[in-house]
């Protein structure tokens, strides 16, 4: 089977960017990408983006890009995965060029939010969700999140305050990321007054939505040392599903889909969890953070909320999380964020992480949820030279 | 305006019309023909009671457009008597009075409006069982 790796990154900052449109961020992360590449030599664009069509009025993403990029007459496409959508984009990358049929790719994912404001985000937010079953009653993903939260909170005796940990370590983290949009730290009592958004999800516990967009170029592992100086394995690549309204799962407290993609994911890389250095995961809000602890093999169910307790998610625990920051410092720019992990991912073991950086950091899990996990897309990085413990399993991949 | 939209889901709405499995007896709601359990065709419809209890719940202050004008609202997963969950908000009842494992039955109630020429969405909502009634 043919190994893909990653030869370009790049990124915009995450926030209001009210002076740029969604193509020009969509170009700015391209052009870092291909700069970090160099190369030029693209065949096939994937973009990642859950809401143009709702918030900017602009569909056909594809061809706009590739376009405005200077590509035009290039394969390109849009893949839609709610907030997973940029992850998404790039397992089809993977799929494409392990196909034999594509050299090189790009993923770009950009997410233009701010041009709306308030109801209208959550208007189109809304859409993520099961419109005739869920939207209807007016649910929304911090709803769903809360339905989660109570749920969770209610089984195991918590409460709130047992999940003020993840909010503060990403904010912690993100303070020294140029790109994230919260770059102060969070004190627990500020935690701990925070206004009610979906009770008892507070603002504290979501990640804030904001523009961003960042890119990453993939190609055949043999041909990445001549385009790289340090390129980096995608050792694995799943995407699953689950039930897309949360009333049809049988466990609300079970992410199927990330369990699924993950255990997937790792087999193909040939490790387990406990080979993992660090996991950028999907930390929308607090309890989605737990539960992919939880569902990732991290910890037991029920137990996800004690890694943040015991300060196993900082940079020097047992498994960082968030590192740059994560969606709820870093930000949540909706179908961007799957590639933005990638990116963080990639400076990680690049070692290029500067004070973000995870000691000794060889192979990290990136995953990326679609509303409340009806999507889940794993993918395990290392190092282009890196050995797995045990034999890859590529039957499957 | 989603005339039809509405229009096609008027049994579920309004009186809970979900299926039965008839391989392995399931209830499902809402219905989809195919059994969320064993997978196999479950076009056989089942009309339930609308009793049921709390499962989880949440207060939203943050609503999307078309919901804020209910703001602060509740939003509950019901454990229906005959098995699924099913997303509806609770009536009649105070947030702070909201309690998990309380009894509910079904309610027909607006939902929202298209704007204040459009149409008016009505459906299930669920409100507590009066002990004393």
């Amino acid at each position: 089977m043919t190994n893909v790796s990653i030869i370009g990154i790049g990124q915009t900052e995450v926030r209001e960017h009210w002076d740029t449109s969604l193509r020009h961020l969509a170009w700015y992360a391209i052009e870092a990408a291909l700069d970090d590449a160099i190369t030029t030599d693209i065949d096939a664009i994937y973009v990642g983006n859950m809401l143009a069509g709702s918030l900017s009025r602009q569909d056909h993403l594809g061809a706009l890009i590739a376009d405005f990029a200077g590509m035009r007459g290039r394969e390109a496409i849009t893949v839609e995965a709610a907030d997973a959508s940029g992850a998404a984009a790039l397992r089809q990358a993977v799929l494409a060029i392990q196909s034999g049929l594509v050299q090189t790719a790009l993923v770009v994912g950009v997410e233009k939010m701010t041009d709306q404001t308030g109801s209208a985000i959550g208007h189109a937010l809304a859409t993520t969700l099961d419109q005739d079953y869920e939207a209807v009653q007016g649910a929304t993903p911090a709803a769903l999140a809360a339905l989660m939260m109570r749920r969770y909170l209610h089984t195991y005796g918590l409460q709130l305050a047992d999940f003020a940990g993840f909010s503060i370590n990403a904010h912690r983290n993100a303070a020294h990321n140029p790109y994230a949009l919260f770059r102060h730290p969070l004190p627990p009592e500020r935690f701990a007054a925070g206004t009610l958004v979906a009770a008892p999800v507070t603002l504290f516990d979501q990640a804030p939505l904001a523009d961003g967009a960042a890119a990453v170029i993939v190609t055949h592992s043999e041909r990445a040392m001549d385009m790289s100086p340090h390129p980096v394995r995608i050792a694995g690549s799943a995407l699953a599903t689950d039930t897309l309204a949360l009333h049809d799962r049988r466990d609300i407290l079970w992410l199927a889909a990330a369990a699924e993609s993950a255990q997937k994911a790792m087999r193909h890389a040939g490790i387990t969890p406990a080979g993992i250095h660090l996991f950028e995961l999907h930390d929308a809000y607090t309890i989605l953070a737990a539960l992919s602890l939880e569902a990732c093999g991290f910890a037991p169910p029920g137990q996800g909320w004690q890694l943040a307790r015991d300060g196993q998610i900082g940079l020097d625990g047992r498994i960082p999380i968030s590192t740059f920051g994560g969606l709820k410092a870093r930000g949540h720019a909706g179908g961007a964020t799957g590639v933005y992990q990638i990116v963080e991912l990639a400076r990680q073991l690049r070692g290029e992480a500067g004070e973000c950086q995870v000691p000794g950091a060889r192979v990290g899990l990136a995953q990326s949820l679609g509303g409340s996990g009806g999507t889940a897309v794993t993918h395990v990085l290392t190092i282009d030279n890196f050995q797995p413990p045990f034999s890859a399993q590529a039957d499957r991949f | 305006m989603e005339v039809s939209r509405h229009w096609r889901l008027r049994t579920q709405r309004y009186s809970l019309v979900g299926e039965i499995c008839p391989n392995c007896g399931v209830k499902l709601f809402p219905p989809r023909d195919v059994c969320l359990e064993c997978e196999a065709p479950a076009k056989e419809l089942f009309t339930f009671t609308g009793l049921g209890e709390v499962y989880s719940y949440t207060t939203i202050y943050d609503a999307p457009a078309g919901f804020e004008r209910y703001v602060p609202y509740t939003v509950a997963l019901v454990k229906l008597a005959e098995g699924p969950l099913v997303t509806a908000q609770l009536t009649d009842v105070a947030a702070e009075d909201v309690q998990m494992g309380m009894p509910v039955e079904m309610v027909t109630r607006k939902l929202t409006e298209d704007g204040p020429e459009g149409m008016i969405v009505y459906g299930y909502k669920f409100r507590p069982i009066s002990l004393t009634a």
